[in-house]
């Protein structure tokens, strides 16, 4: 990697605009491939209306001007993040041949304002929404309408589902290319949850801003509210006080508990083991509760603000935390490891939805899916912000890449959330739980990483002249991940899909915005 | 299967007894606003410039088919005008109750005597979700878990609309479900329900307004019943289905 074409910083550091390095297109190809090449991977890589000296445009829409594409790359041995911009111009030369991971990202690009990526294989719609940019012409694309790949062949079906489900799941549409009951490919055609709250949150921030977070992926509030908060920080150079962090920590880490406890309820469920999936139903409930306890909601909608958190934890309630957490960890060894010791759960469960180690690299995997692979990719440890600087998490990590290693991933983690979690109630600093913020730094760009329980959340918040966003960025994991799933049913029964989706879990609406 | 049976010896009975008796909600829940006016100096507008959901207007009065339950507006109200209480009891029947001025909320009323002859004993239900965030969803998926267990109250969540008397819709519609909805509801045989869950489906609720959604389910199809809250609490949801049935 030159360090010459990139500006580095940490998680939850903000840059000035103008110390950014504005490389040639053709460079900036270069410099990205090159780094990807040597281990970086793409954490956010997207478009942004250039501010025009005179034309100030915050609304989102993008005036006459051109397009600056930002590419943020996790370097996850420095511990850094390192950013790099580009004009686009109308069309620029494509990444993803080189560079899979850069896939989703350029039909992202493509879709959001209208700058072609030439010599991208795959470009498709990926929300079917009109385009951000003001001066594009008036095309709306018709939602699950698009060129679908087709293998071919006399004996090749087509098999189609969704975007409604069975059962209470979001939607999305999922097209099978089969071979008698194998699966040669999988498309994935998402979309059907677009709000347009990246749109909505240009201009920004005001008083909805902190609950489109919360709202963006309803199941990561804490994971989203907490990148949200992290950025502004960034931007405002506002410390936080240790009772906060630990505080954020214990939410963030409840999240993740529920949702662990619930997906592996979940995979039980999915091959009829039906102890664990009634246990762990219930289970999950108990942590959410937990997280009710400390602000009202069982999401932890109004926990996490700018400059703190809302809600303080005093000691009688740290007690019944406490008391809870211990009881909520026998019941959850209790319900979970009956999976493990069950040969017919794990018949099912071993060697099913493999994604190879190397696949998982090239596509840019992240959280429990990429550590299922053995990938050691963990933002609460490759780039520790907030309380993770001071009390560390070991990351969890499986070979197999199969339904199993995803699920065991969980597990492991479940284990040292509530670990975790109990650490830092019985030594949680004192001092306040909130703080004042200032207006955020005008020309400014700040990256935010929180390892949500799907994975890495990469937040990248710009601000215009005013301090106003001009763009406001959000990857959420699944973002990373809809693609390994496509690839984890490549020659797969196709009865098996419920399972293999089911041990990625993705979100749709966090993938829609 | 030994340690099957020990499992669930251990695990215990972990059905709610409610309806019979409350269950215990956190003390930092927030539930019915309770509005006092007699203090309130209309015209100074805090809750409503806090309001993230312009669910507040002048005199405090709070449309809670909008609003997010997130207490910004009692955190700034210096006269204490607004307190949201524990009581969990929110779903009406009809949009306009939802607009608390000084009347006490019309709770839903039961279906009439043919509809609970039909649907009161055994309600399949539907859900979709048309641009919900997966936190309605999954607290309304919670109710079909061991501690609600929904199938006592003959109440069940199918797979296809064909089987199904109705539909449960969270989210504020997404333009990209709009069609998906309404095939979907073509789709369930008459006489059919509709249930709104969250301030998204009821009205918008944060995405009201905005370009790629439709503020809501029923300005697409006819709304049976109306369960506020972002998300609402499994027992408000629960609480609006059993009052729909009749069954408290
Ligand atoms: S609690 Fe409801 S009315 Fe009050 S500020 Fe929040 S959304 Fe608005
Ligand atoms: S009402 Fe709130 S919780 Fe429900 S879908 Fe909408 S944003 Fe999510």
């Amino acid at each position: 990697m030159n360090t010459a074409d990139f500006s580095f910083c940490y998680n939850g550091q903000a840059l000035g605009l103008d110390g950014l390095p504005l490389l040639s297109p053709a460079s900036f190809r270069m410099a990205v491939l090159r780094a990807v090449a040597e281990g970086a991977r793409i954490s956010a890589l997207f478009g942004m209306p250039e501010e025009h000296p005179g034309v100030k445009a915050p609304g989102g829409a993008a005036g006459q001007g051109a397009i600056r594409l930002v590419a943020v790359l996790a370097c996850d041995a420095e511990a850094q993040l390192a950013v790099a911009t580009t004009l686009a111009g109308t069309s620029y030369e494509a990444l993803t041949p080189e560079c899979p991971q850069a896939c989703w990202f350029e039909r992202e690009i493509n879709e959001q304002w209208n700058v072609l990526p030439e010599g991208h294989p795959w470009l498709k719609p990926i929300r079917f929404h009109r385009p951000y940019a003001a001066n594009q012409p008036e095309h709306k694309p018709c939602i699950g309408v698009t060129d679908f790949f087709r293998v071919g062949g006399p004996e090749i079906h087509e098999v189609a589902v969704g975007p409604v489900h069975a059962g209470i799941i979001e939607p999305g549409h999922f097209r099978f290319q089969c071979h008698g009951e194998e699966v040669k490919h999988l498309e994935i055609s998402l979309g059907y949850q677009h709000r347009g709250i990246e749109q909505a949150l240009a201009g920004g921030p005001d008083t909805r801003t902190m609950h489109y977070m919360e709202t963006l992926a309803g199941d990561t509030t804490v994971g989203h509210s907490l990148a949200y908060c992290q950025a502004m920080e960034a931007l405002a150079g506002c410390r936080v006080s240790p009772r906060s962090l630990a505080l954020r920590g214990i939410a963030l880490e409840l999240e993740r508990a529920a949702n662990h406890a619930g997906d592996l309820g979940a995979l039980a469920g999915d091959v009829g083991f039906l102890p664990t999936a009634a246990y762990c139903g219930r289970i999950r409930g108990d942590f959410l509760n937990m997280t009710a306890l400390l602000c009202g909601s069982r999401f932890g909608r109004t926990m996490i603000r700018p400059g703190g958190v809302s809600f303080d934890c005093e000691e009688q309630r740290a007690a019944e935390l406490l008391s809870r957490l211990k009881k909520a960890a026998r019941d959850s060894a209790g319900a979970v490891n009956l999976l493990w010791e069950t040969p017919s759960v794990m018949a099912r469960f071993e060697n099913t939805g493999a994604v190879a180690r190397g696949t998982a690299e090239d596509l840019g995997l992240v959280g429990p899916a990429a550590r299922a692979c053995g990938l050691v990719r963990d933002a609460r440890y490759n780039f520790p912000s907030g309380i993770f600087r001071f009390a560390q998490i070991p990351v969890a990590t499986e070979a197999a890449g199969d339904v199993f290693a995803r699920a065991y991933v969980r597990w492991l983690e479940l284990q040292r959330s509530l670990e975790f979690i109990e650490n830092q109630i019985q030594r949680m600093p004192s001092g306040d739980s909130a703080a004042e913020l200032k207006a955020p730094a005008a020309d400014s760009l700040a990256v935010s990483l929180v390892e949500g329980w799907r994975g890495e959340i990469c937040h990248v918040a710009v601000t215009d002249s005013r301090g106003r966003f001009i763009r406001y960025k959000i990857v959420d994991p699944s973002f990373h991940n809809w693609f390994g799933l496509a690839i984890a049913m490549r020659n797969q029964q196709i009865s098996d899909f419920p399972l293999c989706n089911k041990s990625f879990n993705l979100s749709y609406c966090g993938h829609d915005l | 299967m030994l340690k099957i049976l020990f499992a669930s010896a251990r695990q215990g009975y972990q059905t709610s007894a409610y309806p019979k008796a409350d269950p215990p909600l956190p003390d930092r829940f927030r539930g019915l606003p309770v509005i006092d006016r007699t203090h309130c100096t209309s015209g100074c507008r805090l809750c409503i410039d806090a309001c993230p959901a312009a669910a507040l207007s002048g005199g405090a009065v709070l449309d809670l088919g909008r609003c997010l339950f997130c207490g910004a507006c009692e955190r700034v109200c210096p006269s204490g005008t607004i307190k949201f209480s524990q009581d969990y009891r929110l779903s009406t029947g009809k949009r306009e109750h939802l607009v608390m001025g000084n009347e006490t909320l019309a709770l839903a009323a039961a279906l009439d005597k043919k509809s609970r002859s039909l649907f009161g004993r055994s309600l399949k239900l539907r859900q979709v979700s048309a641009g919900g965030c997966n936190a309605c969803e999954a607290d309304t998926n919670v109710l079909s878990t061991v501690g609600w267990d929904l199938g006592r109250f003959g109440i069940q969540f199918v797979a296809s609309p064909r089987h199904a008397d109705g539909l449960l819709i969270t989210g504020p519609v997404s333009n990209n479900m709009l069609s998906a909805l309404k095939k979907t509801y073509d789709a369930v045989a008459w006489p059919k329900l509709v249930i709104a869950v969250g301030a998204c489906a009821v009205s918008g609720g944060l995405y009201r307004g905005l370009p790629d959604v439709n503020n809501g389910a029923d300005q697409v199809l006819p709304v049976d019943l109306y369960v506020p809250g972002c998300p609402p609490h499994p027992l408000t949801i629960l609480d609006g289905l059993l009052r729909l049935l009749g069954k408290i």
